[in-house]
């Protein structure tokens, strides 16, 4: 199965093995009642004023290893909550990967180095190749694995197993 | 394509739970014979499940729920959220571990939920600490917890596998903590992401089922998916203890494939602790020394057992005393770990030195229950995580390090070898 999809944003720039916690606070996860509530909190142990300038067309670009730490959703959730709508990144860490594909927040992993904080950046996902369109150049990408693509589309895995009630349909 | 013959404990696992052989770098959907949940994520996966529209789990006998992570409360609403998850468990015949039971991970081990070749899913990134009894004990989200709740099954991909070789044996005062904390130096936190670990060698018969659990908890913290030990007569003899009798354990092929193999001498690993705020900026002991500190916490799924409480104290009895002005935190990683400090009176000498005891649970970990240190504090910890904020003063300066060298700072009221601590606290 394969999709399409473009995004236009603003790029955001994070270093390399930003945590869970960095990107949103256990101890706010316990106080808040909610992830729109949370939302003003993304970041703030990096920098507490990150979150107030932090826009729906924005996309965070990070180096390696981005979302390591805890497994817990929130750490996608949260950002979800803020209109983000994808990350690149050199890598990422295995529970944050899942949490995004689980959840429709586009994972892309591409060499993130060149890109600089408010840079206009755009995410091409095609049938045939996925890259990041920076300036005049492309970088390439590694978007959504096949196998994962009937999840993403879907919007995550709610919206998946409500809809097909097994994994019957990926194998 | 590489012709491969032989498959890796990670490969025969997860192919005997997809039911069709598998091999690395493959999608699979496996079923879990057993899951966790704990307050930090089951709530979530219980609207999830409801969300995803489902009316009954699929096997209540599989699932547990642990309130570990705010034990006990730390608000009406965490309350709240306790007794959502009791009502869900009662009503789908799921296990619960309430307050004060302890820690999720090692409440599955105790009520022998962890057998060798099971594939045992949970909601929490410590997960990874099932492989010491040879079981793919691995994290997953709240949605991924929903969905197995629902169906029995997550999708995951098989990972490659590491091999770590672990060779002769410890010196002490060097513990099981030091082993990891080289591992995590020498892997960096990203050396193992995606990758599963899988530990060999004869080192691995000088170490207790205990010491296998330090090492396999903390390899998430290199990304690890999942850390798998072989299976030997210790395993057996821990497995029976706890009434598991019924072992399929599962050993790698002669030939399957590794990516890597990494060998460690245990003989030359010595003392060290990973300094704030990076797991993996690890450093022998004696770097740091001399730096005083404020707080000292004996606790986790790391180190908050019975035998890590036990060494940190036989460092601080060396001393007679806990040094002024240090808040030494004892959270004991489950009730049954508590009730055996109390009948050897480990624990009634650790009050009287002073110590603080806290519920059994995650206690000051994560910063969401237990003794939270101020602002700019230094803290020295049995715990797996030292990132900024961690332990829920964005300011605090946090060190991992073995029960001893804890139990050593404890006593001199600075970072100092476990070694060098003698009468009255003095550093030698």
């Amino acid at each position: 199965m394969s999709f399409e999809l473009s995004l236009k944003g603003r790029a955001r720039i994070f270093g390399d093995d930003v945590n869970t916690d960095y990107i949103i606070s256990s101890r706010r996860k316990r106080d808040a009642k909610d992830e729109q509530e949370m939302t003003r909190f993304l970041f703030e142990d990096i920098d507490p004023a990150i979150a107030a300038s932090l826009k729906p067309e924005d996309i965070i670009v990070a180096g390696k290893n981005f979302g390591c730490g805890s497994a817990m959703e929130v750490a996608v959730t949260v950002p979800r909550a803020a209109g983000i709508r994808a990350i690149v990144a050199k890598s990422f860490a295995r529970t944050f990967y899942r949490n995004a594909i689980n959840n429709g927040l586009l994972p892309v992993i591409a060499d993130t180095h060149g890109i600089k904080e408010g840079e206009p950046i755009e995410i091409t996902v095609t049938q045939a190749s996925t890259f990041v369109v920076l300036g005049d150049g492309r970088i390439p990408a590694q978007g959504v694995p096949a196998e994962l693509v009937s999840i993403f589309i879907e919007g995550g895995l709610v919206s998946y197993l409500a809809k097909h009630r097994g994994f019957a349909a990926i194998g | 394509m590489e012709n491969r013959k032989g498959r890796t404990i990670t490969e025969k696992i997860l192919g005997a739970h997809a039911g069709r052989g598998v091999r690395a770098g493959e999608f699979a959907i496996v079923s879990v014979d057993q899951l966790l949940g704990t307050d930090g994520s089951a709530p979530m996966a219980i609207d999830l499940f409801d969300a995803m529209g489902f009316k009954a789990v699929h096997e209540g006998s599989r699932i547990a729920f642990s309130c570990d992570h705010y034990a006990p409360a730390t608000s009406a609403r965490i309350a709240a959220l306790h007794e959502k998850m009791r009502r869900f468990a009662e009503a789908n015949g799921i296990a619960l571990f309430r307050v004060g039971e302890g820690i999720g991970h090692q409440r599955m081990i105790e009520d022998g939920r962890i057998r060798p070749g099971t594939i045992v899913a949970g909601a929490d990134s410590h997960c990874v600490t099932y492989g010491a009894l040879n079981a793919f004990g691995v994290g997953i989200g709240a949605s991924d917890l929903a969905g197995a709740m629902a169906t029995g099954k997550i999708w995951l991909k098989v990972p490659h596998t590491l091999r770590i070789v672990l060779t002769g044996k410890l010196t002490p005062p060097a513990q099981a903590k030091d082993i990891i904390l080289e591992l995590l130096r020498r892997l960096r936190a990203d050396g193992a992401d995606y990758l599963a670990l899988e530990f060999s060698g004869d080192g691995i018969a000088s170490l207790g089922l205990e010491e296998r659990i330090v090492i396999a908890n903390m390899a998430t913290e290199a990304g690890a998916k999942a850390a798998l030990f072989a299976f030997d007569e210790i395993t057996r003899s821990f497995l029976g203890e706890r009434s598991v009798a019924d072992c399929s354990p599962v050993a790698p092929d002669t030939q399957a494939h590794y990516i890597d193999t990494l060998t460690i001498e245990l003989a030359k690993i010595t003392p060290r602790l990973a300094l704030p705020h990076h797991v993996d900026a690890v450093v022998p002991v004696g770097e740091a020394a001399g730096r005083p500190v404020d707080m000292v916490f004996i606790g986790t799924c790391t180190g908050g057992r019975a035998c890590d409480i036990r060494d940190a104290l036989a460092v601080i009895r060396k001393a007679g005393r806990i040094a002024p002005g240090v808040e030494l935190v004892i959270t004991p990683a489950s009730r049954a770990e508590l009730e055996l400090l109390i009948a050897d009176g480990s624990l009634g000498e650790l009050t009287a030195l002073g110590a603080v005891l806290t519920t059994p649970g995650c206690g000051a970990c994560c910063g969401t229950s237990g003794a939270i240190p101020r602002d700019g504090a230094t803290v020295i910890s049995t715990g797996n995580r030292n990132f900024k904020g961690r332990m829920g003063a964005p300011k605090a300066e946090i060190f991992l390090a073995s029960p001893a060298a804890c139990g050593a700072a404890a006593a001199t009221g600075r970072i100092s070898e476990p070694s060098a601590v003698s009468p009255n606290g003095r550093i030698a």
